[in-house]
């Protein structure tokens, strides 16, 4: 059977990139499919038609990703863009929907850069328009040009945070407060990491210069805030914050909320990959080699969607996943594979010397992860943290049992933003280890797709469609 | 709730958010269109009925679900603004189309 693809890979970030790019410079034939108008992903998100007069202030590494995706440029690879991915099969077969049409392309292998999403941030009324996540006002400057217009609070906690609310300043938006909520024990726990963070001093002096800048701004900085609500009706009009057992309110018209990133798990999980806890980073990852391989033969995962390293270790993953794609598809011999490793490894080593000391530091209270009752944790179907605690007392042992009895987990976003959640809601509650109590199944098609659309889909044509390509038995 | 910085673009489309004519930058998503337009909500929800306007704006919360060209439950921050768009907004539950 000839293959209409050697290598499919589904995102446009620093880790499909590289490894498209590395997957070409070997030889192979292909594809990246990028739900975007152009590639880069969500750090380097518009980079290449930038609505901006002058990006400049979005800072440096904003900027790096032109080298990246001028290489990218450099090969013969087909892009994908503004389509979404809704299922990939283990036999390689990757179903996009671009513009209500659906495509089917078949591929040796399918290499999974999906990258982050941010962690749900459940405080009572963040579903209050006017509450945002960070990213998103980050990605409103970079794609829409667009700042806040109003009095703009940051809450949370997590280098994103400090990176935005940097970014605001020197974009003239009017930062009122950063609401940190980094813990004393996860300040203590960070300080044995220090050591080895020193090891790559390049981000500790960034992230202290950003701090630096935010304060002199004259951002008010709350430390070791313990608990956050938005407060209005129609949309928000305030934040109130816990700080030393008091709580007190500042009024603002947008609030940005953030507790770190974790792994984009849909299409994995869709699979029926192997997950496994990480206990340092509070999040399910794919159980991967050291090549990125899951568990599943042809499906490999790179970059943050496997676990989270930041954009240029997540870069040399991809690097080190195209060269595996070569090697497991026969352009590229083990000896050559290893070779063209080392360096990569050798950045990686050095670009996660940092991780351990945020992983620690930026740890979410536990106050965040298992939300207060009346708390909406599944924002579809607007099921609170006290409804699915009520169902564990009733009997319900995981999150697949809640999502039956209470739809929690059960609308559109299909758990994006509760599995984390309810996980941790009910290992509290049911006093068992998360990775006892498990996540929801997800099933395909991961976005959405009309009937009308798949009535459509010419299988027919596909298959003529695919340059030689035989049809299978 | 947003305002726009100096923009490099010079083009602007036109489309009609339940009937009210917006002129808005080419480029951007419906989502950001809706935020820079300063409507206060995309849509209301299928359970309490209260307002939502987009959150994570990359396609993961589900909550600028819209009706765009006549396509019910479109992730307005995915879909890109065009010229003569016709955009909805959801008030509850979908039905089913005729």
């Amino acid at each position: 059977m000839t293959d209409l693809y050697d290598l499919a890979v589904v995102g446009a970030g620093p880790a499909g990139l590289a490894a498209a790019t590395t997957g070409a410079e070997q030889g192979l034939r292909t594809v990246v499919i990028d739900e975007q108008a152009s590639p880069g992903g969500q750090i380097y998100r518009g980079l290449e038609r930038s609505p901006l007069a002058e990006p400049g202030f979005l800072g440096p590494d904003y900027q790096r990703g032109a080298v990246l995706l001028e290489r990218f440029r450099a090969q013969d690879v087909e892009i994908i863009d503004r389509s979404s991915v809704w299922q990939v099969t283990p036999e390689c077969e990757v179903a996009v929907t671009r513009e209500d049409r659906v495509r089917f392309l078949r591929a040796r292998r399918v290499l999974i850069a999906t990258g982050a999403q941010e962690r749900p941030c459940p405080i009572p009324g963040w579903t209050l328009p006017g509450v945002m996540a960070a990213g998103a006002g980050q990605i409103l400057m970079k794609a829409a040009a667009l700042v806040p217009d109003g009095r703009v609070v940051l809450a949370g906690a997590g280098p994103l945070l400090w990176l935005v609310a940097w970014q605001y300043v020197r974009a003239g938006a009017h930062v009122v407060a950063m609401l940190e909520t980094v813990t004393n024990t996860a300040r203590r726990a960070a300080l044995r990491h220090l050591p080895r963070a020193i090891g790559a001093p390049d981000y500790l002096i960034k992230g202290i210069e950003l701090m630096r800048t935010v304060r002199r701004a004259g951002v008010r900085h709350v430390t070791t805030v313990t608990g956050l609500r938005a407060l209005g009706d129609e949309n928000v009009k305030a934040v109130a914050y816990c700080n030393g057992g008091t709580w007190r309110e500042l009024t603002c018209d947008l609030l940005l909320l953030h507790q770190g990133v974790v792994p984009n798990l849909q299409i994995t999980r869709a699979l029926g990959c192997a997950h496994d806890w990480d206990q340092a980073q509070l999040c399910w990852r794919p159980r991967l080699d050291a090549w990125g391989n899951s568990s599943l033969p042809g499906i490999a995962v790179a970059g943050d969607g496997g676990g989270i390293v930041g954009a240029i270790a997540a870069e040399k993953r991809g690097e080190l996943a195209g060269l595996e794609a070569a090697h497991r598809l026969g352009t590229l011999s083990a000896a050559k594979r290893d070779r063209l490793a080392k360096p990569l490894q050798a950045e990686i080593r050095r670009h996660t010397r940092i991780r351990p000391f945020l992983d620690a530091l930026y740890r979410p209270a536990a106050v965040f992860r298992s939300p207060p009752d009346e708390t909406i944790v599944c924002r579809c179907e607007e099921v609170t943290a006290g409804e699915v605690r009520h169902l564990a007392d009733l009997g319900c042992q995981g999150p697949n049992q809640t999502k039956a009895f209470s739809r929690c987990g059960m609308g559109p976003c299909q758990g994006r933003m509760c599995s984390l959640t309810v996980s941790e809601v009910l290992a509290e509650a049911l006093s068992r280890p998360v990775e006892e109590v498990g996540a929801y199944r997800v099933r395909p098609p991961i976005k959405p797709v009309t009937l009308g659309a798949l009535a459509a889909a010419d299988l027919e044509e596909f298959a003529s469609d695919d340059h030689g390509h035989e049809q299978p038995p | 709730m947003f305002k726009p910085l100096p923009d490099s673009r010079s083009g602007c489309v036109t489309l009609t958010i339940d009937g009210q004519s917006l002129s808005v930058f080419e480029g951007q998503s419906v989502a950001a269109a809706v935020l820079a337009a300063g409507l206060a909500s995309c849509r209301t929800t299928v359970v309490s009925g209260s307002p939502r306007l987009p959150y994570c704006m990359m396609g993961l919360c589900f909550d600028c679900l819209m009706e765009i060209d006549g396509v019910p439950n479109c992730q307005a921050c995915l879909v890109e603004v065009r010229e003569g768009m016709v955009v909805r907004r959801q008030q509850g539950r979908r039905g089913l189309q005729p």
